[in-house]
């Protein structure tokens, strides 16, 4: 697992946010997509403390599916149960017709005293979504619904 | 920003792109708008119009109003109607926020009863409709009675007291899909849900205090007919949906159609925002019948809105909501698929309508009218940016060439990432504030991100859907103060 994962916002569909992603590794651009929909989600999420922890585990068809479904399972725990998160521990594992990973998650739940909220993410889209190798590593293209 | 050398025009305010524009169309796009409006949109627009355009089951045209601009899967401004049993359904055609939609209010109260008391009113519905990222409403229900909201729309909150019957009278389809089935949701999206109701959200939602002026009228006929007919009129106009509910049922579909057609690639591929099921299937009508539960919990909560409403102006003004003439004009959707019939005698045909940032506007003497606009055709609430106003519209005998549908707002020009280097949230709540528009917001950085200068011209979008003969122009409101999500 690498350490803080780079990520920027671009230009693309006007009504939305989008945003790419890189990583040197599967878990790494995971990472750092999670990161990106947690800088859409609050400000300064450098501040949240870890006092809160979930484990994840999801089985998908293939890695856009499993980013797209790791991304929206984030929504949720944010949406359903007031929690930001973020992977503190990822493994993304890829075999014949599946993808899979393993997400241990770490953060708080929102405190309106101390939290200044951003974008009200509804979904992570599956339009113009990518997963793609860069390099020695992966990039991820990825639009936020807002 | 370029439209294809392949359009045509075909009138004023008509363009199109015939079937070899790309492998695969089974109909033309055409598209309503100006020469200026066609030439601003993002060339996605007619790049995604022409995927809609591929779709198994689509008749007639892939349709986008003048707002539209690219969107995820269908552009935003599409309409897509569906033979109900060769045709498809797809999430992307209708939005993560389903029903998502407006409603006008009226009241009997002028601009400057209500200026010493503006700051008042805002900061109090700020408190009372709550906004932003996580907000929840003052609803207390469990998740049975959550699932009674799903099954019966904004009727479940007039029979609670938070309405009338008249407010019901005055929205679409009486504020309650039928086919509603609260089986095809998933507990997830109940969880998100249960405690929205009566909450704007984030984004573009917002609730608005504006001024009808009397050089704002365009037809004083249609405006007296929906109750907007006094010099300086105060109304309310309010943007939201289904909130986290709607979000999770689209969620969930979308996925569930994506496996699918990763295990058994039947459709066309061409987005996978466009991710589909054949509507006369399981999983189609289970989708539907999950739309419709979203689409009536989106109707129950901006009916609780309404309520919260009367009671700030009841407390401010120190008079119940009758003795304020508080009345809604009407409330329509423009997120969601409905079946639908369409056409004239042998012509006739149900069909599957797809409005996605497209609002239904239908025209004198149509059945599913209210005795009340059965002769002026139904008001349409075009949703400007907060910086330059909104429209009262109605819907058109012409309108019948797009299944009765048009604009839904001004329709954005930039990305939020553009609009955000642009300007700051805090300056332009200032700059705002120094031309009279007093804003309260629960983000600046969402705040920057809706700016004016993000949008198309609402004038040229309103003015459009009267030249393409989509809706007519009613009223022209501008905008006072604005509690933004």
């Amino acid at each position: 697992m690498t350490g803080a994962a780079p990520f920027e916002f671009v230009e693309g569909v006007t009504s939305d946010l989008c945003f790419v992603a890189r990583g040197d590794s599967l878990p790494a651009v995971f990472a750092a997509a999670a990161a990106a929909l947690l800088d859409a989600t609050v400000e300064a999420p450098e501040t949240l403390r870890e006092t809160e922890l979930r484990r994840l585990e999801l089985s998908e068809p293939d890695l856009e599916l499993l980013l797209l479904r790791f991304l929206n399972e984030l929504v949720y725990l944010r949406d359903a149960h007031a929690l930001l998160l973020r992977p503190r521990e990822l493994r993304v594992e890829v075999a014949p017709g599946e993808a899979r990973l393993v997400a241990e998650l770490a953060g708080e739940r929102v405190d309106p005293n101390r939290h200044r909220m951003a974008s009200d993410v509804k979904a992570a889209t599956a339009h113009g979504l990518s997963l793609v190798p860069e390099g020695a590593g992966f990039r991820a293209t990825v639009t936020l619904d807002v | 920003m370029a439209a294809p050398a392949a359009i045509r025009r075909l009138g004023p305010c008509l363009w199109e792109l015939g079937t070899d524009f790309r492998p695969g169309m089974r109909v033309p796009v055409r598209v309503f708008a100006s020469q200026k409006l066609v030439a601003a949109m993002d060339d996605k627009v007619f790049e995604q119009a022409a995927n809609v355009a591929t779709l198994p089951g689509i008749v007639d045209a892939s349709f986008c109003m003048p707002d539209a601009h690219w969107g995820y899967g269908f552009p935003i401004g599409g309409v897509a109607a569906m033979d109900v049993r060769s045709g498809v359904i797809s999430p992307g055609g209708i939005g993560f926020d389903i029903n998502c939609g407006m409603r006008l209010v009226r009241t009997d109260l002028s601009w400057p009863e209500v200026r010493p008391k503006l700051r008042e009113l805002v900061d109090a519905l700020a408190a009372r409709v709550p906004a932003g990222v996580g907000c929840q409403g003052f609803v207390r229900i469990d998740r049975d009675g959550f699932r009674e909201v799903l099954r019966e729309g904004a009727p479940w909150a007039v029979r609670r007291g938070w309405g009338t019957p008249d407010d019901l009278a005055r929205t679409e389809a009486g504020g309650c899909f039928a086919g509603a089935d609260p089986d095809c949701v998933s507990e997830r999206a109940v969880e998100r849900g249960v405690r929205q109701i009566g909450t704007l959200g984030s984004g573009n939602h917002y609730l608005e205090i504006q001024v009808l002026h009397r050089e704002g009228i365009f037809d004083a006929e249609l405006a007296r007919a929906f109750g907007l007919d006094l010099p300086d009129q105060v109304v309310i106009m309010f943007h939201c949906g289904s909130r986290g509910f709607g979000h999770q049922v689209a969620t969930d579909y979308l996925h569930a159609f994506l496996r699918t057609r990763s295990g058994s690639p039947g459709l066309p591929v061409v987005d996978r925002e466009l991710a589909c099921a054949p509507f006369d299937s399981r999983e189609g009508r289970d989708y539907y019948a999950a739309m419709c539960c979203a689409a009536n919990m989106s109707f129950a909560n901006r009916q609780v809105i309404l309520h919260r409403i009367r009671e700030v102006f009841s407390e401010v003004f120190h008079r119940g909501p009758e003795a304020l003439g508080i009345r809604q004009v009407y409330d329509v959707a423009h997120n969601t698929a409905k079946v639908e019939e369409h056409g004239t005698g042998r012509a006739r045909r149900t069909l599957l309508v797809h409005r996605k940032g497209a609002t239904r506007a239908l025209p004198p003497g149509h059945p599913e009218l209210p005795p009340e606009y059965r002769e002026t055709g139904q008001p349409v609430i075009l949703g400007g940016s907060m910086e330059t106003g909104s429209y009262v519209l109605a819907g058109v005998p012409s309108g019948a060439q797009a299944f009765f549908s048009t604009a839904h707002g001004s329709g954005r020009t930039m990305s939020r990432t553009r609009a955000r280097k642009l300007v700051r949230g805090s300056e332009l709540q200032e700059r705002m504030a120094s031309r009279g528009i007093l804003v309260r917001s629960a983000s600046l950085r969402g705040l920057a991100e809706e700016a004016g200068f993000a949008y198309k011209d609402v004038d040229d979008v309103a003015a459009a859907t009267e030249e393409a003969g989509l809706s007519r122009r009613v009223a022209h409101l501008v905008p006072v103060g604005n509690v933004k999500g």
